[in-house]
C-alpha cells in the first residue's frame, strides 16, 4: 500500500508539472520541447512495460511509430479517410504488425529477440522509403490537419494539453497494470519463467500481448508526432530512434514507470541544453550516457529511490 | 482410480536415459515420497509430471485422463503445483507478491480493467493480499510479509517457494527438496509444515534426501535408481527391501 502512495504522489507531482509548463515556458521553443518530451515519455513508458517490466528487449519500435506516423499521412491525403479515423488505424496497424510476428519473434531469447525486432524496424523503415507514390520516399510528405468536433487542432497549445492528457492517462494505467493479476504475471515471467509457467502463466501469450500493447503506444504516438509536426519522414522509423528510445528507458531505469518519464525529459532535453557546446554536443551526450551507466546502472529513478529508502532507515 | 498414474514413462536425453520406463500410482489425500541416489531422475521425474520436460514415451494420467505433453500452465490449471529444488523466486517482486503470482488462475487477468483499476478487480486484489500474507503466516513467514524477495535468507526463499505453490490452492503439490540446504531446526519445521499441508487434504508428491522426515511423513515411497523404478512401497517395507538397502545405503549396510 505504501507503494501505492508513493505512486499517486508521482503521479501529482508529474500533474502539478505538466499544468504549470504552459504558463512559465518563455517562448514556443520550450513549449515544443516540452510536447516533444510528452511524446517519447508515453512511448518509452510502453517500452518499459516491455524491457522492464516484462524483460523483452525490442530494438525496432521507431518502426511502429513510423506506422502510425505513415498512417495519418497516408490515409487522409490519399483515401480521404478522418484523422481520428487514420490515428486509431495507425495504431491497430502497429499493434497488427506486432501480434503477427510476435509468435515467432518470441521463440527467440536474447540476441537474437534483440536482431529480430532490430530487423522489423530496418523493414518497415525500408518500406516506408520504398513505397514513394504513398509515402513521398526518403522526403516525407505532409500531413493534414487533425479535427476534432469540427475544430482544427493545429496551435503548440492545444497539441500541448493533448500530449500532457495522453501522458498522464498513461502513467496511470501503466501503475494500474504493473499492479494487477495481468502486471503480476508479466513481471514473474521476468522474474523466472519456469515459475510463471508452472503457476498457471501462458508466458508466450503475455510477451505477445506486451509486445502488442507497447508497439499500439507507439503507433499512437507516432500519429500524434505526424499531426503536430505537420510532417512526416521516414527517419521517424530509424533504426537511430529507436535506439535513442530504449536508451531513455535504461538511463530512467528499467521496470520504474517513473524512470520512463524522466528518462525521456532528460534525453530529449538534454540534446537541447548541450546545443550551446558547438561541435561538442555528442561527445557530450555520450560522456553523460557513460556516466550514468557508471554510477546509477540500474537507471536515475531506481537508484536514487533505493539510496533515498537507505538513508531513512 | 488414482489421483495421479504414471504408465511406463521414459526421458531420453539425446542418449542419456534421464527416465526409464517409471510407473507408480499416487492416491488422493497422501504423502508420496520419492527418493533415491543423486542423479537417479528424482527431479526429471517431477519436470515431466509438471510439464517442464515432454516425455518421450509413456502416460502421466491425471483423474485417469492422460495429460503427458500438456504445458505447466494446463497442467496447473488442472491443480497441479509444485516447488524448484534450486529455488525459482521472482526477485524483481516483494515476497507477498510471489506468493500471490501463485494464484493467478484464480484472479481476473483482463488487462483494460487491470489498466482502468477496475473496483472488482482491486477489490479481489486486496482480498488476495490478505490471503496471501495468512499463507505466508501458515509456512512460518509471518515476519516477512512486506520484505523484498531479494533480501530474503535461501531457508525463508524455500519456504516462499511453498507459500506460493499453495495459493494455486493445488490437488496435488510436487515438493522438489524442500529440506535441501536448510539446518536441522528448519528441517523439522519443514517437516511439520508438509504434515499440516497433507493434514490440510493436499496430495503431496515429494523429493527428499532427509531419511528421517521421508521415513516419518511418507504413506508411500517410490525408490528410482540410475532412471528406473527399484522398489514402491510403505516405509516399512522399502526400510527393509535389500535392493534399497543396497542402493542407498552401499552394498555393505
Amino acid at each position: 500500500m505504501t507503494n501505492r502512495i508513493t505512486s499517486l504522489v508521482g503521479l501529482a507531482i508529474v500533474t502539478a508539472v505538466v499544468a504549470i509548463i504552459p504558463f512559465v515556458a518563455p517562448n514556443s521553443f520550450y513549449l515544443d520541447l516540452a510536447i516533444r518530451t510528452g511524446i517519447n515519455a508515453v512511448v518509452v513508458l510502453g517500452l518499459n512495460l516491455l524491457i522492464g517490466f516484462a524483460g523483452q528487449i525490442s530494438l525496432g519500435h521507431a518502426g511502429f511509430i513510423g506506422l502510425g506516423a505513415f498512417a495519418s499521412a497516408v490515409l487522409p491525403t490519399h483515401f480521404g479517410w478522418h484523422p481520428l479515423a487514420a490515428m486509431a488505424a495507425g495504431s491497430l496497424a502497429a499493434g497488427a504488425l506486432a501480434a503477427v510476428v510476435a509468435r515467432p519473434i518470441f521463440r527467440l531469447r536474447g540476441h537474437y529477440l534483440a536482431m529480430a525486432t532490430l530487423g522489423l524496424g530496418i523493414i518497415v523503415n525500408i518500406v516506408l522509403r520504398n513505397e514513394a507514390q504513398w509515402t513521398g520516399g526518403p522526403d516525407g510528405m505532409p500531413v493534414p490537419a487533425m479535427t476534432l468536433f469540427g475544430i482544427d487542432v493545429v496551435s503548440d497549445r492545444q497539441w500541448y494539453w493533448i500530449v500532457g492528457a495522453l501522458l498522464l492517462v498513461s502513467i496511470w494505467a501503466s501503475l494500474n497494470l504493473i499492479d494487477s493479476p495481468f502486471g503480476r504475471a508479466m513481471r514473474a515471467l521476468h522474474g523466472s519463467e519456469v515459475a510463471a509457467r508452472v503457476v498457471g502463466v501462458d508466458v508466450t501469450r503475455y510477451k505477445v500481448a506486451v509486445f502488442v500493447m507497447s508497439a499500439m503506444f507507439a503507433g499512437l504516438m507516432g500519429s500524434v508526432t505526424a499531426h503536430y509536426v505537420g510532417f512526416v519522414s521516414p527517419a521517424l522509423a530509424d533504426f537511430g530512434h529507436s535506439v535513442e528510445l530504449l536508451t531513455m528507458v535504461v538511463v530512467g531505469g528499467m521496470a520504474s514507470v517513473f524512470g520512463s518519464v524522466v528518462g525521456a525529459v532528460l534525453l530529449t532535453a538534454l540534446p537541447q541544453l548541450l546545443a550551446t557546446l558547438e561541435g561538442w554536443e555528442t561527445v557530450a551526450y555520450g560522456a553523460v550516457l557513460v556516466l550514468c551507466m557508471i554510477f546509477l546502472p540500474k537507471g536515475l529513478v531506481p537508484t536514487l529511490a533505493a539510496r533515498f529508502e537507505r538513508r531513512r532507515r | 482410480m488414482s489421483l495421479l498414474e504414471v504408465v511406463s514413462l521414459s526421458k531420453e536425453f539425446g542418449g542419456l536415459k534421464a527416465v526409464q520406463d517409471v510407473g507408480f500410482a499416487v492416491e488422493a489425500g497422501v504423502v508420496h515420497s520419492v527418493i533415491g541416489p543423486n542423479g537417479a531422475g528424482k527431479t526429471t521425474l517431477f519436470n515431466l509430471i509438471t510439464g517442464v520436460y515432454t516425455p518421450t514415451q509413456g502416460e502421466i494420467r491425471l483423474d485417469g485422463v492422460d495429460v503427458a505433453g500438456r504445458r505447466p500452465d494446463q497442467l496447473a490449471a488442472l491443480g497441479v503445483a509444485r516447488t524448484f529444488q534450486n529455488l525459482q523466486i521472482c526477485m524483481n517482486m516483494d515476497a507477498c507478491e510471489n506468493v500471490m503470482v501463485g494464484a493467478h488462475l484464480r484472479l481476473d487477468r483482463n488487462v483494460i480493467r487491470a489498466a482502468l483499476r477496475w473496483p472488482g478487480l482491486v477489490r479481489r486484489d486486496r482480498e488476495l493480499r490478505e490471503e496471501a500474507e495468512a499463507l505466508m503466516a501458515f509456512v512460518g513467514l509471518g515476519d516477512h510479509v512486506h520484505a523484498r524477495a531479494d533480501g530474503l535468507s535461501y531457508g525463508i526463499l524455500k519456504r516462499l517457494e511453498i507459500a506460493r505453490a499453495l495459493a494455486a490452492r493445488p490437488r496435488i503439490l510436487f515438493l522438489d527438496e524442500p529440506a535441501a540446504g536448510l539446518n536441522p531446526r528448519e528441517t523439522i519445521e519443514v517437516g511439520e509444515l508438509v504434515r499440516r499441508i497433507a493434514a490440510d487434504g493436499v496430495t503431496v508428491v515429494l523429493v527428499e534426501h532427509d531419511m528421517k522426515m521421508v521415513m516419518s511423513l511418507s504413506d508411500r515411497i517410490l525408490v528410482m535408481d540410475y532412471g528406473r523404478k527399484l522398489v514402491e512401497g510403505t516405509p516399512d517395507e522399502v526400510r527393509r527391501h535389500p535392493d534399497v538397502v543396497a542402493a542407498y545405503l552401499g552394498k555393505h549396510a
